[in-house]
């Protein structure tokens, strides 16, 4: 009865704060409208409504499809280059400790250096077309690799020495004792290196002015000042970051979950 | 299977002196003492997860046991936790022994979704699945209430029979229902 009565409390705790956030987001629109109504000039500030509205009509121009289908693949390729190198150093770093100290002062000094360094610094070797890619594979593989060795560090003890007493062959080891454990650290590392890859990967097709990109098109809307167009492509950039996202983890957990209930 | 001498020590304190036992082969035998005395360090050296410091062990064949805690692989069924504890058991075999001992209708279910008594059965199954010589039980039935317990221990006591069996507990009436007479104060085996 205790324990019903707990965990209505928690169902209720968490409707209310989904409803909350749903209110926040819609009182946050509610100000920038009023912010945009008080400056009265859409050059400056356009209201959402202009925003949304444009969001119907941007589609049919020429080459935002396309746009978009490239920062796409660039950004996915790099991303998962990273996902793979990531996974492939941090399975090495867990095994042999001197790999993860012999890695370290490249990892610091990715994470403490300003990706714009790195995007004017990549300009200089590669072309405007595969700096993207170079970009977002920089960033995102010390999130996957710190990630995942905290991960393969943090494996359970116990279990491994249930498998070593019960002679668990390495497959099923590695697949229902070591995978159950890692699996949060994994859909963490691909949640927060997609986000990061599209971040510093229109920033590089921004700085770079990469043609056929979604920062191709920022770039163009922000120096011919067309602001409404420059928040609608804002606006389709975090969508389809976060459709990525979401679509990975999906498809990720749907993964473990097909492994798991046999 | 014969314990000689065991000695084990974790920096000052020692908590194997001596230990010196005999358990008859193919026999069920209950051994007793305190918490904190030395009984996991001792299942933890039979199993050969620890090094013992001196002493010898004979004729033990090869161990397993059901742990103290149940070490299971949450996201898996009932049944793939019990087949992890033979290479070539069956989906049948599991679910015959997760219905001898009352989670028919839980078998399929992830482990963490089970309660602490059903999680401590799944564990009980896999070791009574596993091919071994040996099988050691520290503590086993603790997480088990009294009506289930008693089901529980006597279904265990049965599938165990002819093999050499050391339950490991401070209950002494649990001790005795499943060893009946053969039983070992831990204290008294220390010299």
């Amino acid at each position: 009865m205790k324990e019903k009565s707990a965990f209505s409390l928690l169902h209720g705790l968490f409707r209310r704060s989904a409803l909350q956030k749903a209110a926040a987001v819609l009182f946050a629109l509610l100000v920038w409208q009023i912010g945009a109504l008080l400056i009265g000039e859409e050059l400056i500030l356009p209201s959402p409504i202009s925003v949304l509205l444009r969001l119907f009509t941007i589609w049919w121009e020429a080459g935002i499809l396309t746009a978009i289908g490239y920062s796409l693949l660039r950004i996915a390729a790099g991303f998962f280059i990273a996902l793979a190198l990531g996974v492939l150093l941090a399975v090495v770093a867990g095994r042999f400790p001197f790999v993860e100290t012999l890695l370290f002062p490249y990892v610091a000094v990715v994470k403490a250096v300003p990706v714009v360094s790195f995007i004017v610094l990549a300009y200089v070797w590669m072309s405007s077309r595969t700096i993207a890619i170079f970009i977002s594979f920089l960033i995102v593989l010390p999130t996957v690799y710190t990630t995942l060795l905290s991960g393969i560090k943090a494996r359970d003890e116990k279990l491994e020495e249930m498998a070593d007493v019960f002679a668990v062959s390495p497959k099923d080891r590695f697949l229902y004792l070591r995978l159950p454990n890692l699996a949060p650290y994994i859909t963490s590392s691909v949640s927060l290196g997609a986000g990061l890859a599209w971040k510093s990967g229109v920033a590089a097709e921004i700085i770079a002015i990469s043609s056929r990109s979604i920062g191709g098109l920022l770039y163009n809307a922000s120096l011919e000042m067309r602001n409404v167009d420059l928040f609608t492509l804002t606006a389709i950039l975090v969508l389809v970051s976060i459709l990525f996202e979401k679509l990975l983890t999906f498809l990720l957990k749907l993964g473990f979950r097909r492994l798991w209930q046999k | 299977m014969i314990l000689l001498n065991l000695c084990k020590s974790y920096g000052e304190r020692a908590v194997l002196t001596n230990f010196s036992a005999h358990f008859e082969k193919g026999e069920i035998s209950a051994l007793m003492g305190p918490s904190g005395c030395g009984k996991t360090t001792l299942l933890r050296i039979l199993l050969g997860i620890e090094k013992a410091d001196a002493g010898e062990i004979r004729a033990l064949g090869r161990p397993v046991a059901v742990f103290q805690e149940d070490r299971l692989s949450e996201p898996l069924s009932a049944i793939e936790n019990v087949r992890l504890g033979r290479k070539d058991a069956t989906r049948e075999e599991a679910v015959a022994l997760l219905s001898a001992l009352g989670l028919s209708a839980d078998a399929e279910k992830p482990v963490r979704e089970l309660s602490g008594g059903m999680r401590r059965r799944v564990a009980i199954a896999r070791a009574l699945i596993a091919d071994a010589d040996t099988v050691l039980l520290d503590e086993p039935f603790s997480a088990l209430d009294e009506d289930t317990k008693a089901e529980v221990l006597e279904f265990t006591r049965t599938a165990l029979a002819g093999k050499t069996v050391l339950l490991i507990t401070h209950d002494i009436d649990e001790a005795r229902s499943f060893a009946g007479n053969r039983l070992y104060s831990f204290l008294v085996h220390q010299g």
